[in-house]
């Protein structure tokens, strides 16, 4: 997790946001619409995977639920929601981060990327995600888009980690289906291909 | 053999999908007016529902309808405790209870907020013996237990038969549940060790990754229905059923599953899919239902807790000659489940006893679903009899290898109370291969050995399930333009079956992979039925049809060739390309030629008459729908005969630290006897992610409710733990025999149930062995039982406790 962007000052942006936040309320679509703005300005710019997007943001609001039901972007998946699998871990300044757990709000000056902006224009694959083909990695797949996102971070930070620190570093990411091996086989032969 | 597609990796075509997060799940997709649904659920862990008072909510802007139990069901709940739509009659904490519908999520919150719910509080149960016990609380409203075609009933014990049977006695009260083979008192009279124990293995939740979301909206009177499953074209009927909509206006809309696991495999175990069917067709708008994590607890399933009695003899040889099995099984609050059934018929399989009995009676708790998960009842009980396999080899003087290739299953074999014959049986090789892969002639030695406070443990697991069918039906089509379609049933849940089975159509055409489609995805695709994509079934039921359907199409491509340029169709043969003469291969047509020319004749050649006469319905007309639009295969799978097994053997060494509790997995070797491998990649992610669950079952995960209000303590991620990336070793070694079985085309038989069994097997007998031989009797064993033993503390508060901590 980024260091800045904690649990603890989750919670203390959404007090300060004036929502009363709660774990079933903060993360659905337009929820937004039927409530007075308080004092947070609502229509921002993001830099998203490289492009900057105007979007009407509430001030509860959690980046995974802005990128999935504002920006279409459903790459990033919900699995629990609290920040306990990291299904929706995209990148935030390079750094991996669970996209349940950030106000939207408070990327408002950071470069998030999420699975959607890996791909080369050519529509190449991104050597991770190439990696993860060629390995078998995904079984079910819903907690792929956040691997990949884990190992790319990793590979920016790392580009040549032994299997230990990919382990540690990926340590993030559940997998309900057990395909740990195998994702780690893919960032192994990702950092090879690099 | 040798064959083009058969035992070769490929990309299966919706891996790209995976990695760049395109495929889409139910709740990735979205349609124009599109509202969502959120839902009130049940407060108390049982009870009934007085009165609703929605008149507020309803009244609220932005809320558009609700739906209630009343509503499903107006007749009245199906009187039975399996999973409803609604209910009025919870017998779960978190059961849903109604749905609101409304413009946002935020604005359903508020209207459910405003609802007034009164519901009367019934007593609740959380342990199956304590309902057991008289004057102990029954999970239902009509008793504690529920007997197939009879419906609820009370089963009482006497206080003194529950306290003995908590004090590791045989219980003496008559089982609901029984059969028998051989003549046990003579097993165990020519026994020279004898095992008696009770044990117990916990129940937990599934916890797929995706929650069962859904989305569903109607056009023209035909209902689509975005949701999640196992299975694909198995759920469609089951699940139109429960919509309430005839088959042919049902449309099930199912590209990815995000885990499955055994309780997404059929529609009775996944209702909730109907609410946002149902609520749609009430308000005439697309209803989303997201479902949250909490609610996948509840609602998506759990493995049956076990609460046992065994006793085993061996005889001086180690051949096991008597085995006497009783269980408890727990229920849950809803669903229920044959795990010790299948527990007991997996030891007779695995361990080829020779005169066995087995009594079980369920009961109900106020816990989770409880349904099949992951090789029911075998996974669980080969945890319990790994250790007392070594226990047994120690006490006549054989070593822990020996003594399981010595009861081990091979050609020719049978099990159960039926005596039913495997199709083909390899345990011997695999477990040499397993053995020669682990080196355990060279580490066997480092048993027990001490390093500080650290010991080296050794273990050998095995597993079993019962993995195939048949009765199901094949479609492919040969395009126009020469492309090979293989619609297929099988859901896509993450082990690429729908994609490895349509191989064996590819096969008998020999046809380059690239030049097939798979049709599968949605149901108005024209598919054809499969059997529910439980119990490792797939493999084996689904190259049967796939394989069959290409044999009549190539039939077809034979018969057209020899009409049109002479002979008998035994001239001719099929290269991929074209369809030819045997003594001339300049004589022929290509395939695309031939699909033209079977359109053109019609008939049984574009699937518009002779079709099999035992098509399943759903086939029946997905056939009607695609008649006329290829030269098409259509094939019926007839029944096969004797039992397809899966076995999995696993050898591991752990480090046991004595001061902690806690161990490392050094090694861990996992090998398949499935027969023929069709998908490398395909089983070496079957036998790394059945590791990865066997290790779940053995140390970490369970059930967990407060006694006091029967709140679940296990509804996320870390209380019930899943294991991790660094709860799992970095590297797992995997192998598989390679042996064809005979009832198979193409000889594969299914893995990913035994995957998981031998792994939990080996790691508890390392546990045990670590630890000098001690055995908890459990499963999981989890850390602090191992510190509490080290240190001389009784974990054994409770005996037997279910849902609950044990001390």
């Amino acid at each position: 997790m980024n260091p800045k962007l904690t649990r603890r000052r989750f919670i203390k942006g959404v007090i300060a946001s004036g929502a009363a936040a709660t774990s079933t309320t903060i993360w659905y679509t337009a929820n937004g619409q039927s409530r007075p703005a308080g004092a947070v300005e609502r229509m921002i710019r993001i830099n998203i995977n490289g492009q900057m997007r105007n979007v009407d943001v509430a001030p509860q609001e959690t980046l995974a639920s802005t990128l999935r039901y504002k920006l279409g972007l459903t790459g990033t998946k919900l699995g629990c929601n609290r920040g306990e699998c990291g299904a929706c871990t995209v990148l935030v300044d390079d750094i991996p981060s669970y996209a349940c757990s950030i106000l939207t709000h408070s990327v408002k000056n950071m470069r998030v990327e999420s699975v959607e902006g890996l791909e080369a224009a050519n529509g190449d694959l991104h050597p991770v995600q190439q990696a993860f083909v060629d390995e078998l990695s995904p079984q079910c797949g819903y907690c792929t888009p956040g691997q990949v996102m884990s190992a790319v971070g990793l590979l920016r930070s790392n580009p040549n980690p032994t299997r230990e620190e990919a382990r540690q570093a990926m340590a993030g990411n559940i997998c309900r289906c057990g395909s740990y091996d195998s994702y780690l086989n893919g960032v192994m032969r990702a950092a090879q291909i690099g | 053999m040798a064959y083009m597609h058969i035992g070769k990796d490929f990309v299966p075509p919706d891996v790209p999908g995976k990695v760049t997060g395109r495929i889409k799940y139910a709740e990735d997709y979205a349609r124009d007016g599109m509202v969502y649904a959120r839902l009130l659920t049940s407060p108390v862990p049982h009870g009934r529902v007085v009165n609703i008072d929605a008149s507020a909510a309803l009244a609220m802007e932005g809320v558009f309808g609700i739906l209630t139990a009343d509503d499903v069901y107006p007749d009245g709940e199906p009187q039975s405790p399996s999973l409803k739509v609604l209910t009025n009659e919870p017998t779960l904490m978190g059961e849903p209870i109604l749905a609101v519908a409304a413009i946002d999520e935020k604005t359903a919150e508020d209207a459910i907020a405003a609802i007034s719910l009164t519901i009367e509080r019934l007593p609740f149960v959380l342990d199956p013996l304590d309902s057991l016990s008289e004057g102990g609380a029954n999970a239902y409203n009509g008793g504690n237990t529920f007997i197939f075609r009879e419906g609820f009933a009370e089963e009482k014990w006497t206080a003194d038969q529950v306290a003995s049977f908590r004090s590791g006695n045989e219980p003496t009260a008559e089982a609901q549940q029984s059969w028998e083979y051989g003549d046990l008192a003579a097993g165990f009279a020519a026994a020279d060790f004898v095992h008696e124990t009770t044990f117990s293995t916990a129940g937990y939740p599934h916890m797929s990754m995706e929650p069962r979301s859904a989305m569903a909206y109607w056009e023209n009177g035909k209902c689509f229905l975005h949701g999640t499953s196992q299975s694909l074209s198995a759920i469609a009927e089951p699940m139109a059923a429960i919509v309430g909509v005839p088959l042919e206006d049902f449309v099930f809309i199912n590209e990815a599953t995000g885990g499955g696991f055994g309780q997404r495999a059929r529609a009775g175990s996944i209702p909730s899919m109907a609410i946002p069917a149902k609520l749609s067709q009430k308000i005439n708008r697309p209803v989303m239902m997201r479902v949250t994590r909490e609610e996948e607890f509840t609602i998506g399933g759990a493995r049956q807790g076990l609460q046992g009695w065994l006793k085993v003899g061996f005889k001086s040889d180690g051949s096991m000659s008597a085995m006497d099995m009783y269980c408890i099984s727990d229920n849950g609050g809803k669903g229920g489940g044959g795990d010790a059934n299948s527990a007991a018929a997996g030891v007779s399989a695995l361990y080829q006893t020779e005169a066995m009995r087995f009594r079980n009676t369920s009961i109900g708790t106020n816990t989770g679903h409880r349904g099949a998960q992951r090789g029911p009842g075998e996974n669980q009980i080969m945890a319990i009899m790994a250790p007392i396999m070594d226990k047994a080899a120690e006490s006549l003087g054989l070593d822990r290898l020996e003594i399981r290739k010595l009861n081990a299953a091979q050609n020719g074999d049978v099990s159960g109370p039926r005596s039913e014959p495997f199709t083909s049986a390899y345990m011997p090789e695999a477990l040499e291969m397993g053995a020669a892969q682990f080196d355990w002639e060279g580490k066997k030695g480092r048993a027990r050995q001490t390093n500080g406070s650290k010991v080296r443990g050794l273990g050998i697991g095995q597993g079993y399930h019962n993995a195939g069918r048949s009765g199901m039906d094949g479609i492919v089509r040969l395009m126009p333009s020469g492309r090979l379609q293989i619609h297929n049933g099988v859901g896509n849940l993450g082990t690429y079956s729908y994609a490895s089975t349509s191989r064996a159509a590819a096969e008998v055409l020999k046809m380059a992979w690239e030049n097939c489609d798979v049709v599968t995805g949605r149901t108005d695709r024209h598919l054809p039925i499969t059997s529910p994509q439980d119990g490792s079934n797939s493999i084996f039921t689904n190259t049967r049809t796939c394989f069959g359907a290409a044999q009549d199409l190539l039939a077809k491509m034979k018969e057209i060739a020899a009409m049109d340029f002479g002979g008998d169709v035994a001239d001719y043969d099929v290269d991929g390309v074209r369809v030819h003469q045997i003594a001339d291969n300049t004589v022929g047509m290509t395939y695309a030629e031939v699909a033209q020319r079977g359109m053109e004749l019609g008939g049984k050649f574009s699937g518009e008459s002779d079709l099999p006469e035992e098509l399943n319905t759903l086939t029946a007309l997905s056939v009607s729908r695609l008649a006329g639009s290829a030269l098409m295969g259509i094939y019926h799978d007839p029944s096969h005969s004797n039992n397809p097994p899966g076995f999995t053997v696993t050898f591991t060494e752990i480090e046991l630290d004595k001061e902690t509790g806690k161990f490392e997995i050094l090694d861990l070797v996992t090998i398949a006897e499935c027969g023929t491998v069709v998908h490398p990649q395909g089983v070496a992610n079957q036998l790394r992610g059945g590791a990865v669950w066997g290790i779940g079952l053995s140390v970490l995960e369970r059930h967990l409710y407060d006694p006091q209000n029967g709140l679940p303590a296990s509804s996320g991620f870390w209380q019930s733990k899943i294991p991790t990336y660094l709860d799992t070793p970095a590297e797992i070694g995997t192998g598989w025999v390679d042996l064809p079985d005979p009832e198979n085309p193409v000889g594969a038989r299914g893995i990913g149930e035994p995957s998981m069994g031998a792994v939990s097997a080996a790691l508890n007998a390392a546990i045990s062995d670590a630890l000098g031989g001690h055995m908890f009797d459990a499963a999981p064993v989890t850390t602090d039982m191992i510190i509490n033993h080290i240190a001389g503390v009784s974990e054994d508060a409770t005996p037997l406790a279910q849902n609950n901590f044990r001390g």
